[in-house]
């Protein structure tokens, strides 16, 4: 199969699947740090147009051009291919890239969810790679992606936020007076979720045992989390933690996750251990992040581009059936995504891929400040995620986290939007925040936004 | 229309526990104009921490002079870190003519992505380094400022001059609590190739975090440790 176009008398050619998929991204610096490219607007052009008229069975099992990372040599690649729907692919497997994008945006969502079974993490990659921002929210929003763990989020109309009371010193008290800040604003229906400065099993269990008290003496609907890495939070479970979801960090790549300190087996484990001893009924128990970069970053990237890896990270999350996955968008830096464009696009993109490989998919609206963005272009992002129908955004006290020094949407911000677009809390949160009188009708009392009210 | 907690008193012990902006009130859904406005100043003062440079007269006051990574221009610096690894051509011919060969202690001061971190603590960290070296007995060569340095410009520069350990003063990326912070970065024998493992790091260096007279202090013990055992980073027992 050739991988050449001539437009406007310029004959453009890729080597292979991985420099035309990488020369269809969109502009992103990490994608011009890995050296991959497209070197102007007409070559991205270009390989746009080569990759519409791939067939998406070039994508998996084309002999002549080798897949951008075999199941043999990854065991990512492994679990995605083994994934696929057989039935669906061969359904599918003929369309091309362009026509792929074109079924996409007609069909509704069940279809949606169903299509995506058939389709490797390079496939939805390619077809967010044709899409504009507008293509991905229509087709994000068509699909609705409910989980339940203690509680059910994920409806059409709500959208939740993840409490992210988190403290430079990890001290109790200061993360629940964040947390009260945080559940006087209605917010806290996906995850009452804290970063732990210690990562000892410990310290973990220490939160999450705090964190449980709180939400049993206020009759909380909602589950909680700490974001250690997972092999402290199992520790934290053999300790007796009464943890509802198990978290961790993913890579596209093996040699990625290798850098975060994980395979499939130990995911593998970690989910055992949770299913049997964790505290929620489920049954979904995984929380996962991801963000665009993380593999460059780690030199674990096999020259591939950040969109086309980040799908794959959506890959081995379905494999798990995790409650909640949100990319962390404008963390990783300015190398990766430079300004509040690369930032906005990658969000879209991020929240479409993983919804259409069937994920409760929610965003970290944020940013650094070594990046050419500021709060207003996260404040237009998290409204154009509202109008697609993310599961969940993240609310920090006034959007600054004072332990992991980036900035992301405040409870203020979650509120804001789903007053601007008609969206509530998931239902049983929204129950007692009318049960606690601090919402009447989906919409704020006068008595929200007082922590005070919660000792 | 001002914004009235149930318990004052309750607020304040809740605000006491967090340096999180919490009990901040709001209007409608959306933030009172003080709070707001006070975000975007500290944004701002993040922002144009990450754009500053340090002026020639303080360079001029250290008796220091400049060379400049292969970055360029502010924005290539961010874009890759890659870059500010290197030295220019320039700027190695600089060092090799003008700086001692072998020190026993390099030290490198760069503004990193805090330029204005140096600006705020230099003064203070500098002598009680200097002093700490001597009080150890061990001697420097010649101190120098790295324009749009990355940590690990350590290597290329160590690749040159053949020190035993060096230190780093390097801006680090500033938060919105902070943006005059900055960090310690040692190594025993730094060349090209080193990793991060190699190295060991003071950070939080500012007037509310690590007083910079005591981080000068701590550095010059950190530095006889890795010359005593002859090694640096994760290997290193201090």
């Amino acid at each position: 199969m050739k991988l050449k176009t001539t437009v406007r008398g310029r004959t453009y050619a890729f080597a292979d699947t991985k420099e035309l998929l990488a020369k269809a991204n969109e502009e992103k610096s990490g994608d011009q740090l890995a050296g991959i490219a497209a070197a102007d607007a007409a070559e991205r052009a270009a390989a746009k147009l080569v990759l519409a008229d791939m067939p998406l069975s070039a994508l998996r099992e084309q002999p002549v051009l080798p897949p951008v990372l075999p199941p043999e040599l990854d065991e990512v690649s492994a679990v995605i291919d083994s994934g696929v729907d057989a039935t669906i692919y061969a359904e599918i497997k003929h369309l091309t890239v362009g026509a792929m994008r074109e079924r996409l945006l007609a069909e509704s969502g069940g279809e949606l969810l169903r299509l995506g079974r058939g389709m490797t993490s390079e496939m939805i990659a390619a077809c967010a790679k044709l899409m504009s921002n507008l293509d991905l929210l229509r087709a994000a929003r068509a699909i609705e992606v409910v989980a339940r763990c203690n509680t059910t989020i994920g409806q059409r109309g709500v959208l939740s936020g993840r409490a992210q009371p988190n403290h430079p010193a990890d001290d109790l008290r200061g993360i629940e007076a964040s947390l009260f800040e945080a559940l006087a604003y209605g917010i806290g229906d996906a995850v009452i979720g804290i970063n732990p400065v210690i990562d000892t099993p410990e310290s973990v269990r220490a939160i999450l045992q705090m964190t449980r008290e709180t939400m049993d003496r206020l009759a909380v609907p909602t589950q909680n989390c700490v974001l250690a890495h997972v092999t402290t939070q199992m520790r934290a479970i053999e300790l007796g933690a009464p943890m509802d979801l198990i978290f961790q960090s993913l890579a596209g790549t093996q040699a990625g996750n290798a850098a975060f300190g994980i395979d499939k087996a130990l995911l593998d484990e970690a989910d055992a251990m949770i299913r049997e001893r964790g505290a929620a009924a489920g049954p979904n128990r995984w929380y996962f992040e991801t963000g665009q970069g993380s593999e460059l970053s780690a030199e674990a990237h096999h020259g591939i581009d950040q969109l086309t890896l980040e799908a794959r990270c959506y890959g081995l999350a379905r494999h798990y059936k995790p409650f909640m996955v949100n990319t962390v968008v404008g963390f990783i830096g300015p190398e990766y995504l430079y300004d509040g464009k690369q930032v906005t696009r990658a969000g879209l993109e991020d929240h479409f891929m993983g919804k259409l490989h069937g994920l409760p998919m929610g965003v970290d609206v944020c940013y650094t400040n070594h990046m050419k963005a500021d709060q207003n272009d996260m404040d237009n992002l998290a409204v154009l995620l509202g109008s697609a129908g993310v599961n969940f955004l993240i609310g920090v006290p006034l959007s600054d986290d004072c332990m992991l020094n980036y900035q992301s949407t405040s409870y203020h911000d979650i509120a804001t939007v789903r007053e601007l677009l008609g969206l509530r809390p998931a239902p049983e949160f929204e129950r007692w925040l009318e049960a606690r009188g601090l919402m009447e009708n989906g919409a704020l009392t006068g008595a929200a936004g007082d922590p005070t009210i919660f000792r | 229309m001002t914004w009235q907690p149930k318990s004052a008193e309750l607020l304040r012990r809740l605000q006491r526990s967090t340096p999180a902006r919490i009990g901040v009130g709001r209007a409608g859904s959306r933030p009172t104009t003080a709070e707001l406005l006070k975000l975007r100043l500290d944004h701002a003062a993040a922002v144009d921490a990450v754009y500053s440079e340090v002026p020639d007269e303080l360079l001029a006051d250290m008796g220091w002079f400049a060379v400049d990574t292969s970055s360029g221009d502010k924005e290539t610096y961010l874009k890759r870190p890659d870059l500010g690894r290197k030295l220019t051509a320039e700027a190695e011919a600089v060092l090799r003519s003008r700086c001692a060969m072998r020190p026993q202690v390099q030290i490198v001061v760069s503004g990193g992505l805090s330029a204005q971190a140096i600006e705020a603590n230099i003064r203070d960290i500098y002598p009680a380094l200097l002093d700490s070296l001597r009080v150890l007995g061990l001697t420097w060569g010649t101190t120098f400022y790295v324009r749009n340095g990355r940590v690990a410009c350590m290597d290329a520069i160590g690749e040159l001059l053949w020190p035993e350990v060096m230190v780093l003063l390097i801006g680090e990326r500033p938060g919105l609590a902070s943006a005059d912070s900055m960090s310690a970065y040692m190594g025993y024998n730094p060349r090209l190739g080193a990793l991060e493992s190699d190295r060991n790091v003071i950070s939080n260096i500012h007037k509310r975090g690590t007083p910079p007279v005591e981080a000068g202090a701590h550095i010059g013990t950190v530095l006889q440790a890795m010359l005593d055992q002859r090694t640096s980073g994760t290997k290193l027992r201090i």
